[in-house]
C-alpha cells in the first residue's frame, strides 16, 4: 500500500514510473522486496548443501577436521578479505551514484569488479594447487590422500568443490551484472534507472559475499 | 556519523572479525574455538546484512522475510539433524 | 460489491468494444506479451499439452495393469512409464496449474491492479517453463527415466542408465519458473492492493495463491539444490550420497522431501482457494469463518514444511524422527479439516445452484475429505509399515491431487471461463463432464485403496491373479475419467467460436474481477476501484 511521499532526493527515486505501478516509491519498494525474496531462494539453494555438510560434519568430525587442515587458510582468508572489501566498494558505488556522482560511482564499481576478479584468480590458484596435490576427485581424477579417514576426506573435498564451484558460478553472474552496469554508466542514458539497477545489484553482490562467509566458516575454520 | 564513515567502520569491523575467527580456529580448540568461530561468523554475516544490504533502514516487511528465510533453513538443518542425532 | 468510485461496465452491454483480445493478433503479440492475462493463456496451452502427455503415460500404465502378467511392456519400460507420468504430472502440470493459469489471469484483477508487480519476469517464467519442458520432452524421446519421479539415490546417481540428467535438468529449469511466479505473486499481494483492500478483505483465492507462493519460494530452491547434486554426481563424480565414501542415501531423501512435501501443498492450496470462490457464489452465502480460513491457509503452508519425514518412516531414519514427523503430520491435518467444515457450513441455509463449477466444487469437498482422512491413516507409524509403497498410498495422493486439485482446477476454469473469454459454454455438456469426472475418478481410484490394503505394491507391472478384478475396474474407470477430461476440450473450444456473450458478471458473483468487462480491458480497470466491503458480501442483497 502507498505511504505518504517523502522527498527522496536520491537519483534512484527520479524518473517515470512503470505502467503497472502508481508511484515510484511503490515501484522501488516492490523491486527491493523482489530481490530480497530472490536472495532468500539463493540462501535455500546453498542451504541444502550447507545442511548436508553439517550432517556429515557431525558424523565424521575427525575426518572433516583432517581434511579442513589440508586447505590453505591464508588463501581462504585472503579471499574473504577481498570479498569483504568488495562489499565496501559496492555499497559506496550505490551511495555515490544515488548522489549523482557519476565518476566516483564508476571508480568504485570498477574497484568492485577488480576485487571480484582477484577473488576468482586466488580461487583458481587454490584449485590448481589442490589439483597438483591430488585432492581434486572430480571427473574421475585420482584422489591421493591416504590417511586414517581417507574416504571421509574425499567426501569433504566433494563438498569443497561443490560449494566453491557453485559460489564461483554466482560470482561470475555478479561480475557479468557489474560489467553491464559499468557500460550503462559509461553511456549514462537513463541515470535514475541505472541508480535503481545498482541498488538491486548491490543487494545481490553483498549476498554472494554472505554466502562466501558461510562457506569459509564451514570449510576452512569450523572443526569439531 | 555520515554514511560513508559508517560503511568504512563496518568494513574495519568485518576484517577484525575475520582475524578473530581465524585466530580462534588456529590457536584454540574444543568448545571455545567452535563458539568463537560460529559467533564471529554470525557477527560478520549480521554486519553485512544490516549495514551493507540496508536491512537496518528497511521496512518491517523485509526484516520479517529475511528472518523467515533464515528460519526456514533452520527447519531443514534442525529437523534433519534430529534424525542423525537419534539414530 | 459496493464500490465508491468504480467502473462497473453497464450490465446490459454484453460485449465490450475493446478488450485485451480485440487487438494484437500477430504471433509476437502473444510471444512477447507482458499482459498477465495473455501469459495466463500461454501457460494454459502448455500445461494442457503436458497434461495429456502425462495422461498418455497413465493410460498405458492402466492398460498394462488390466492383466496380472506383465504382458504389454517390459518391466524396464513400465518403470519409465510411471516415472514420466509422475515427473510430467507433478512438475509440468500440477505445480503450475492453477497459479500460472488462473492465478496469473485473476490475481491482478482480484487485488484491483493493472498487472502483476513484474510483468516481464512473468513472461520470462513462461519461457523458462517451456525450456524446461523441452528438456523433459528430450528425456521422454531418449527413452525416459526409470528412477521414479523421486530420483532416489544411489540408483539415480550411480546405477541408472536412463536419461536422468535430461530429466533433472528439465525439472531444475522449470523450478525457476515456479520461483519467479511465487516472487511475483508475493510482491503483488503485498504492494499492489487497491485502496481499501485490506488483507482481511481479500478473496481467499488470493490468500491461497499467496501461501502457495511462499511455499514455491522457500521450498523449490532446495529441490534445485538436490537435483544439482544428482547432476554433479553423475557428471563430475562428486557425490555426497555415495555409501562407499560414508555418504548416506537417506540424506538425499531428507533433502528431496523437504521440497516435495511442501510441494503437495502447492498442489492443493490453490484448489482450496478456487473452491472457496465457487462455494460462496453458488450458495449465495459469505464464507463461514473467513478469518479461520485465512489462518488455516497460512498454517497449512507453514506446518507443511515440518512433516516431510512421513515419507521416510521405513527408509531408515530414526524412530524418534519418525514419531516427531508423525505427530506434526497429524497437526497439519487440522487446518485442512477446519477448511472442510467451513465449506460445508457455508452451504448451510444457502440457495444452492447446481452449475458445473458447483458440481466440481462439491466433488472436491467429498474427494478431498477421503484423501485427507487416508492421509491421517498413513501418518500412523504402525499402519504405514504395512501400506507404505502399496496402492493405498497411490490412491491417497490421487484422491488429493486429482480428486482435489484437478477437480478444483476444472471447476475454476469453468467458473472464470466466461470472464476470460466473454463466452458462455454448454451447460448440459459441462455437467455431463463433471459427472463423468466424479464417476470415472472414483471407479479408478477407490479400488486402489482396497488393493493397497490387500498388499499390492506400487510401481510393479504385474500382480497376483487375485487382484485382477479390482485392477480391471480401476482401468475401466480410467477410461471414463478420460472422457471427463476430453469433453471440456471440446465444448470449451466450441464456446470460443459459437458461445453466447457472457456479460461482465454472468454468475452474479462478488469480487473485483467481475466488475470489469468480459473479456477484461487490456489494462483491467478504467479506474482503480476503491473497496469498502468485506469479501463474499452475498447475504447483503437478493442475489
Amino acid at each position: 500500500m502507498l505511504t505518504t511521499e517523502t522527498t527522496d532526493r536520491r537519483l534512484s527515486a527520479q524518473g517515470p514510473v512503470a505502467e503497472q505501478f502508481e508511484a515510484m516509491q511503490q515501484q522501488q519498494a516492490s523491486n527491493q522486496f523482489g530481490m530480497w525474496l530472490f536472495l532468500a531462494t539463493e540462501l535455500l539453494l546453498f542451504g541444502g548443501i550447507f545442511a548436508s555438510y553439517v550432517v556429515y560434519l557431525f558424523l565424521y568430525p575427525q575426518g572433516f577436521s583432517e581434511a579442513s587442515n589440508l586447505l590453505s587458510l591464508p588463501m581462504g582468508m585472503s579471499n574473504t578479505a577481498v570479498l569483504l572489501t568488495s562489499g565496501l566498494t559496492m555499497v559506496l558505488t550505490e551511495h555515490t551514484i544515488n548522489a549523482g556522482r557519476r565518476r566516483s560511482a564508476l571508480l568504485f564499481l570498477l574497484a568492485t569488479l577488480a576485487l571480484g576478479l582477484s577473488f576468482l584468480a586466488i580461487k583458481a590458484l587454490e584449485w590448481h594447487h589442490e589439483y597438483q596435490e591430488g585432492l581434486m576427485p572430480v571427473l574421475g581424477l585420482a584422489f591421493e590422500h591416504s590417511g586414517e579417514h581417507a574416504q571421509q576426506v574425499r567426501l569433504f573435498f566433494h563438498f569443497y568443490f561443490s560449494l566453491t564451484g557453485l559460489h564461483v558460478f554466482h560470482m561470475l553472474v555478479g561480475l557479468g551484472l557489474l560489467g553491464t552496469i559499468a557500460v550503462f554508466i559509461l553511456q549514462w542514458r537513463d541515470p535514475p534507472r541505472i541508480a535503481r539497477q545498482v541498488q538491486i545489484t548491490a543487494l545481490y553482490w553483498a549476498f554472494v559475499d554472505v554466502l562466501w562467509v558461510v562457506i569459509f566458516t564451514l570449510l576452512y575454520v569450523l572443526r569439531l | 556519523m555520515n554514511e560513508f564513515r559508517l560503511y568504512l567502520l563496518s568494513w574495519i569491523v568485518l576484517l577484525a572479525l575475520l582475524v578473530v575467527v581465524a585466530a580462534g580456529a588456529e590457536l584454540l580448540s574444543g568448545m571455545l574455538a567452535i563458539a568463537l568461530v560460529l559467533g564471529g561468523a554470525l557477527c560478520m554475516i549480521g554486519v553485512i546484512i544490516v549495514m551493507f544490504m540496508g536491512l537496518k533502514t528497511a521496512d518491517a516487511l523485509l526484516k520479517v522475510y529475511a528472518t523467515g528465510g533464515v528460519l526456514w533453513l533452520g527447519f531443514l538443518v534442525v529437523l534433519t539433524m534430529a534424525d542423525y542425532m537419534t539414530r | 460489491m459496493s464500490v465508491v468510485s468504480g467502473n462497473a461496465w453497464p450490465a446490459n452491454d454484453l460485449w465490450p468494444r475493446e478488450h485485451y483480445l480485440s487487438s494484437g493478433f500477430r504471433l509476437r503479440d502473444w510471444l512477447l506479451t507482458t499482459d498477465h492475462k495473455r501469459i495466463g493463456w500461454l501457460y494454459l496451452a502448455s500445461i494442457t499439452a503436458f497434461f495429456f502427455l502425462g495422461g498418455v503415460a497413465a493410460l498405458l500404465i492402466r492398460l498394462e495393469l488390466m492383466t496380472p502378467r506383465g504382458d504389454l511392456v517390459t518391466a524396464d519400460t513400465y518403470n519409465q512409464l510411471f516415472s514420466m507420468h509422475g515427473i510430467i504430472m507433478i512438475w509440468f502440470f500440477l505445480i503450475p496449474s492453477i497459479p500460472a493459469t488462473l492465478g496469473n489471469f485473476l490475481l491482478p484483477l482480484m487485488v484491483g491492479a493493472r498487472d502483476l508487480a513484474f510483468p516481464r519476469i512473468n513472461l520470462l517464467s513462461w519461457y523458462i517453463y517451456t525450456i524446461g519442458g523441452i528438456f523433459t520432452l528430450f528425456a521422454v524421446i531418449a527413452g525416459g527415466v526409470d528412477t521414479g519421479w523421486t530420483f532416489y539415490t544411489p540408483y539415480s546417481t550411480m546405477f541408472s542408465n536412463t536419461a536422468v540428467l535430461a530429466a533433472v535438468t528439465g525439472v531444475f529449469v522449470v523450478g525457476f519458473s515456479s520461483i519467479l511466479t511465487g516472487i511475483n505473486f508475493i510482491v503483488t499481494t503485498h504492494k499492489m492492493r487497491a485502496p481499501g483492500l485490506s488483507w482481511m478483505r481479500l478473496p481467499l483465492f488470493v490468500w491461497a495463491n499467496y501461501a502457495t507462493s511462499l511455499i514455491m519460494v522457500l521450498a523449490t530452491p532446495v529441490l534445485s539444490c538436490t537435483l544439482l547434486l544428482i547432476a554433479l554426481e553423475r557428471v563430475l563424480g562428486i557425490g555426497i550420497f555415495d555409501p562407499s565414501l560414508g555418504g548416506d542415501p537417506i540424506l538425499f531423501q531428507h533433502l528431496f522431501w523437504f521440497y516435495s512435501h511442501p510441494a503437495v501443498y502447492i498442489m492443493i492450496l490453490p484448489g482450496m482457494g478456487v473452491v472457496s470462490e465457487i462455494i460462496t457464489c453458488f450458495s449465495r452465502n459469505p464464507i463461514f469463518g473467513y478469518k479461520g480460513m485465512a489462518i488455516s491457509i497460512m498454517s497449512i503452508a507453514i506446518f507443511g514444511f515440518i512433516v516431510w519425514g512421513h515419507h521416510m518412516f521405513v527408509a531408515g531414519q530414526s524412530l524418534y524422527a519418525g514419531v516427531m514427523f508423525s505427530f506434526f503430520t497429524f497437526l497439519v491435518a487440522l487446518p485442512s479439516a477446519i477448511k472442510t467444515f467451513n465449506w460445508t457450513a457455508t452451504l448451510y441455509k444457502g440457495r444452492i445452484h447446481f452449475t458445473a463449477p458447483m458440481l466440481y466444487g462439491l466433488s472436491f469437498i467429498g474427494l478431498f475429505t477421503i484423501g485427507g482422512l487416508t492421509g491421517i491413516i498413513l501418518a500412523s507409524l504402525a499402519i504405514d509399515i504395512h501400506v507404505h509403497d502399496t496402492y493405498f498410498v497411490v490412491a491417497h495422493f490421487h484422491y488429493i491431487m486429482v480428486g482435489g486439485m484437478v477437480t478444483a482446477y476444472l471447476g475454476g476454469l469453468h467458473f472464470w471461463w466466461p470472464k476470460m473469454t466473454g463466452k458462455r459454454y454448454s451447460e448440459l455438456w459441462s455437467k455431463v463432464a463433471a459427472l463423468a469426472l466424479f464417476i470415472g475418478f472414483n471407479l479408478t481410484f477407490f479400488p486402489q485403496f482396497i488393493l493397497g490394503y490387500l498388499g499390492m505394491p506400487r510401481r510393479y507391472h504385474e500382480y497376483p491373479a487375485d487382484f485382477q478384478i479390482l485392477n480391471a475396474m480401476s482401468s475401466l474407470g480410467a477410461g471414463v475419467l478420460a472422457i471427463g477430461y476430453l469433453l471440456p476440450l471440446v465444448y470449451l473450444t466450441w464456446s470460443l467460436f459459437k458461445g453466447q456473450p457472457a456479460g461482465s458478471n454472468p454468475w452474479n458473483a462478488k469480487g473485483l474481477e467481475w466488475l470489469t468487462t468480459s473479456p477484461p480491458l487490456k489494462h483491467n480497470f478504467v479506474q482503480i476501484p476503491r473497496v469498502t466491503e468485506p469479501a463474499y458480501a452475498y447475504d447483503r442483497d437478493d442475489g
